[in-house]
């Protein structure tokens, strides 16, 4: 049964990619995969600024921001996107990330702030599954 | 900028003061299902009215997007800020969507008097949908001046985009099929304007010329729908859109045509917002509700449908209040 | 000049009957009878391309070839490989890729490995210069000479090759919207040493058709970028006789989630878009096609792959041939570079990745490559290490010494099942080209999105079958070894590089002639607003007034405008 039939609203989820890195095969994935499960996405194209990424999901009002990295320029961009999140009044949306990173980074990234990073090799069900319970944990605390 | 609150009073202030999350906020709160917006919407419906909304539909393949975004680079160039709706079809099988209309505006994103919203139609049939209105309404109430809608193109929802905009605007393109026949019945009158978009593809000019001779065959008084070439990713002739766009607003003001077309997008947000709380109350009803005892009657045959579907519109239109059942 | 034989069928029809009279007969007896007592393990058999093989093949499968649809090796239409020896004559060229940081690093470590023996080098760009923007600029910001090396004005390309004696080191180049760019200066390098430009050897991978469908690098829309690869084209033609100013690639639309006959068949659609172009700029195909070159990948379906590489071959003879009225062998005779996949290393258990690159090479060698490259195994997650470069080269060693297969020039031909797919390959391909056809041509095709979708397509069903176990990976979803995770390591920018080289980039930006500069970019804007203008001689005046690479494509997004991509799903 689809979120909408069974009453719940659909997630909405920005899927983006920043920088100048051009690998968009999992991020593609990903998004057919995030569409599958009932949810509605938007899909920034390739490279964007972060300054971009962010104003698309002030507007779009999304539950999530999926970014996909595979440049290795995870420690500049991930960071300067959660600041711009707090600039502009989003901090407490959900920012996940997807790539191939250090665990140290790892470790430093989710300390900072970002919600959940996915390995390369996460099969889709997990990466939606992931989406869908952080979305609605979150969710639940706010009405809570 | 200010700060929202999550409380429902602050957000439509908000949206009033042109706060960017706000509106965000308040257009999410139009889409979600439980239609609890009364209040906010209240506010908001009554500081309106002054955005001009234009309707963009067509057949897939058009180039609508980018000629919504090239248009759109034509307001802002003549100084109007600008809202702009997208909507994209919600999947029938999963219930998801993706959006795509937002990627090809990206000339538009970095203009901070531009908003743009993608909206999925959530199963609701018809091209404007009762949140994608009501998202027009918000983003009026936010100061735009000019509100581009652009819709799915598919079905009758073409037609409906009339009855919710001043002006709408059909775009078709060289090789789409069988060109002019493939625009659907309604959707030759309905347009104020005609665009045949990829006007450089091969064919273009025959669409323009055909189109045009079948406007002509229908000829009334007033207003004529003009048919404009556009090469949208260039930027040709969408000045002339523009130019036109403003030609048909001025015309509905001078010869008091406004007037119906207002009553019509009045009495199309009445229709579709009295068939979404039916619809609401109908698909999710509360355990004790009238309508689940009316289920039980029937069930045991102490009252029939039509009898049972009489009292409960009786209920409801009686002066209740906007509670739930 | 090729005359044609009488048919010479393979298979004669006795031969044809009879197998195919056996194959029925053994169906019914033998193959029954043991499938009863042990049935087969899985419903249906497919290569990784989702084509359906027999279980076993007879020479009934080549009942429809004519023995000169395969033929002899260095003969049309060279389905057994470009040359009569291969490596009988010559080994593969053993060309592994390597590139980093500044360009005075990268010269240093080119210096170390030309003492070594090496006689090509391969250079890799950072990112910034990849997609056209100089080390200044702010969308550089972390970039700046992380992924490969920095290159923004022509004093980065002598620092790059001092020292080095470009008329006898090939070069090549993995570079594509701004290749035109590092071209010039790469020429006006040359020029600046007295070279003969004419006995330059070396490469640009310069194919902007791929990218739109795959590998996603571009600056400008796909019509005024086609003009720039074919003023490229036109360029080397005409003055480099020894530079293959192009190499037509399907590595990275596999990459990009393509199947092998994606790869094949939109490398070749690429092909025909990149020749029909040159040709009418007044060019003969015999003038520039023998400098075409090809990139491949060498995937993991041992034999699909071989077919493919064989299949494609014979493709584009008779693409040149027929299509196109070449008439000189060397215009029909398609070489290759193939690099190991890429997609198939996996973090879990790498050692597992020294044995499927060394697969994947042998498949590339049964099929007849050109040149090798052969990934190190940790390079799903790090920057490979020396030893695993070392065991990757070792690898091409191994098989081009010890195996013997390179004995036999084209050992598997002749074989049902080889040949089978061939032609089965072959015939997709020309399908697919027929398809392309109707949609009005590549560009077209490419603007309605149609490669894009069969790759997303097929993207999507891999990760769904890998994710369900149906398409094994061995130590990821089959044979998985409990925490075993092996730590990632990515390249970390250098602050102090990034901001070396912008200090670089000021000093030149403040000496140079600035009106100079200012009047060959004006001068470039005007060559470039007449279509039938070649850019290239323009560019070389601008990049030795010392503008910039940014500086040029800026100059020109006013002329071609930037490309807006439209995703599909």
């Amino acid at each position: 049964m689809s979120p909408v039939e069974a009453g719940q609203d659909p997630i909405r989820v920005l899927v983006a990619k920043v920088g100048l890195d051009g690998h968009d095969r999992g991020v593609k994935v990903v998004a057919r995969a995030l569409r599958d499960a009932g949810m509605e996405v938007i899909y920034t194209g390739l490279h964007r600024t972060p300054e971009q990424v962010i104003g698309s999901a002030v507007q779009e009002d999304v539950d999530a921001i999926g970014v996909s990295l595979l440049s290795g320029a995870h420690m500049t961009l991930l960071p300067r996107l959660l600041e711009l999140m707090r600039e502009q009044g989003i901090g407490d949306k959900l920012l996940i990330a997807g790539g191939v990173m250090p665990d140290e980074d790892v470790v430093e990234l989710k300390a900072m702030g970002v919600a959940e990073i996915l390995g390369q090799d996460t099969p889709p069900a997990t990466i939606v599954a992931t989406v869908e319970r952080l979305v609605r944990d979150r969710q639940a605390l706010r009405a809570g | 900028m200010t700060t929202t609150t999550g409380a429902a009073a602050g957000l439509a202030r908000g949206v009033l003061a042109g706060d960017v999350l706000a509106i965000a906020r308040m257009i999410s709160r139009v889409e979600r299902r439980g239609l609890d917006a009364a209040d906010d919407m209240a506010e908001l419906y009554r500081a309106g009215g002054r955005a001009r909304v234009i309707g963009v539909t067509g057949p897939a393949g058009a180039g609508k997007s980018t000629l919504v975004a090239a248009l759109g680079g034509e307001f802002r160039r003549r100084g109007r800020t600008l809202g702009i709706v997208a909507v994209d079809p919600t999947s029938p099988y999963s219930g998801g969507s993706v959006l795509g209309d937002r990627i090809r505006m990206q000339s538009l994103w970095d203009d901070p008097e531009v908003f743009i919203r993608s909206m999925a139609t959530r199963g609701a049939l018809g091209g404007i949908t009762r949140a994608t209105a009501d998202a027009v309404a918000v983003l009026d109430a936010a100061g735009k001046d000019v509100v581009l809608v652009e819709t799915v193109g598919v079905g009758q929802d073409e037609v409906e985009i009339a009855q919710a905009a001043h002006s709408v605007v059909v775009v078709s393109a060289p090789g789409l099929g069988d060109d002019v026949q493939a625009l659907k019945a309604g959707l030759l009158e309905t347009a104020d304007v005609h665009v045949v978009n990829k006007a450089d593809r091969e064919g273009a000019d025959r669409t323009v010329a055909e189109l045009r001779a079948m406007l002509g065959m229908s000829a009334g008084d007033g207003w004529r729908a003009p048919v404009l070439p556009t090469c949208a990713e260039s930027g040709q002739g969408v000045d002339e859109l523009a130019a036109a766009l403003d030609r048909h607003h001025d015309w509905l003001l001078s010869s008091g045509e406004i007037d119906e077309r207002l009553r019509l997008i009045a009495r199309h947000r009445l229709k579709t917002l009295l068939t979404a709380f039916v619809h609401e109350r109908v698909d999710r009803p509360m355990p004790g509700s009238a309508f689940e005892t009316a289920v039980e009657a029937l069930c045991r045959r102490t009252t029939d449908p039509w009898t049972a579907a009489h009292a409960l519109l009786e209920e409801e239109l009686s002066g209740r209040s906007k509670g739930r059942p | 000049m090729i005359e044609k034989d009488p048919d010479a069928p393979l298979v004669d029809e006795t031969l044809g009957t009879r197998a195919e009279a056996d194959l029925a007969r053994w169906e019914a007896e033998e193959l029954a009878g043991f499938l009863r007592r042990q049935p087969e393990e899985k419903e249906a058999y497919l290569t990784k391309a989702r084509r359906p093989v027999r279980r076993v093949y007879t020479p009934a499968d080549l009942a429809g070839t004519d023995w000169d649809d395969i033929g002899l090796p260095g003969r049309y239409p060279f389905t057994r490989g470009p040359y009569p020896t291969m490596y009988r004559g010559r080994t593969w060229t053993m060309r592994q890729i390597a590139g980093f940081g500044q360009p005075s690093e990268t010269n240093q470590r080119f210096r170390y490995l030309i003492d070594q023996g090496q006689t090509g080098l391969s250079v890799d760009f950072d990112m910034p210069t990849l997609m056209g923007f100089d080390s200044d600029d702010p969308r550089s910001l972390g970039e700046v000479g992380r992924e490969g090396v920095a290159i923004d004005v022509l004093d980065d390309m002598r620092e790059l090759f001092k020292g080095i004696d470009l008329e006898a080191i090939s070069v090549s180049m993995t570079i594509n919207p701004t290749a035109w760019i590092l071209m010039a200066m790469y020429i006006a390098v040359a020029e600046e040493r007295g070279y003969d430009l004419n006995r330059l050897s070396g490469t640009i991978q310069n194919d902007i058709l791929k990218e739109y469908i795959a590998q996603k690098e571009w600056i400008y829309p796909i019509r005024p970028s086609l003009r720039i690869v074919r003023d490229t084209i036109v360029y080397a033609a005409r003055n480099m006789a020894r530079y293959n100013p192009i190499n037509i690639s399907g590595y990275h639309i596999s990459e990009a989630g393509g199947s092998a006959i994606h790869e094949a068949a939109f490398t070749m659609a690429n092909t025909i878009t990149y020749v029909e172009e040159v040709v009418k700029a007044g060019l003969d195909v015999d003038d520039f096609a023998s400098r075409l070159s090809f990139f491949f990948v060498s995937q993991t379906d041992f034999f699909e792959e071989i077919a493919k590489f064989r299949a494609v071959r014979r493709t584009y003879a008779r693409i040149m041939k027929e299509r196109f009225g070449a008439k000189r062998p060397e215009s029909m005779r398609l070489r290759f570079h193939a690099q190991t996949a890429a997609a198939t290393l996996t973090r879990p258990q790498p050692m597992n990745n020294i044995v499927r690159t060394a697969f994947q090479a042998l498949a590339a060698v049964l099929g007849g490559a050109q040149s090798l490259h052969t990934n190190g195994l940790d390079e799903a997650y790090s920057i490979p290490t020396e030893f695993a470069m070392k065991v990757a080269l070792r690898t091409q060693q191994i098989i081009a010494n010890e195996t013997n297969v390179t004995n036999v020039v084209d050992p598997l031909g002749g074989s049902w099942y080889v040949e089978s797919l061939t032609n089965e390959i072959e015939a997709e391909i020309t399908r697919i080209l027929a398809h392309v056809d109707s949609l009005g041509g590549t560009v077209r095709a490419i603007e309605q999105g149609y490669f894009q979708l069969e790759e997303a397509d097929f993207a999507y069903g891999v990760a769904q079958r890998k994710a369900s176990g149906e398409d094994v990976v061995v130590g990821v979803n089959k044979h998985v070894e409990p925490e075993d995770d092996q730590p990632v390591e990515t390249h970390r920018i250098d602050p102090e590089s990034e901001r070396r080289q912008i200090e670089r980039l000021g000093r030149v930006k403040a000496e140079r002639d600035q009106q100079r500069v200012a009047r060959t970019l004006k001068e470039l804007e005007e060559v470039a607003r007449d279509p039938d203008e070649n850019l290239m001689p323009a560019t070389i005046t601008a990049v030795k007034a010392s503008a910039s690479m940014g500086e040029i494509v800026n100059a020109l997004r006013d002329v071609f405008g930037t490309y807006v991509e439209r995703p599909v799903f």
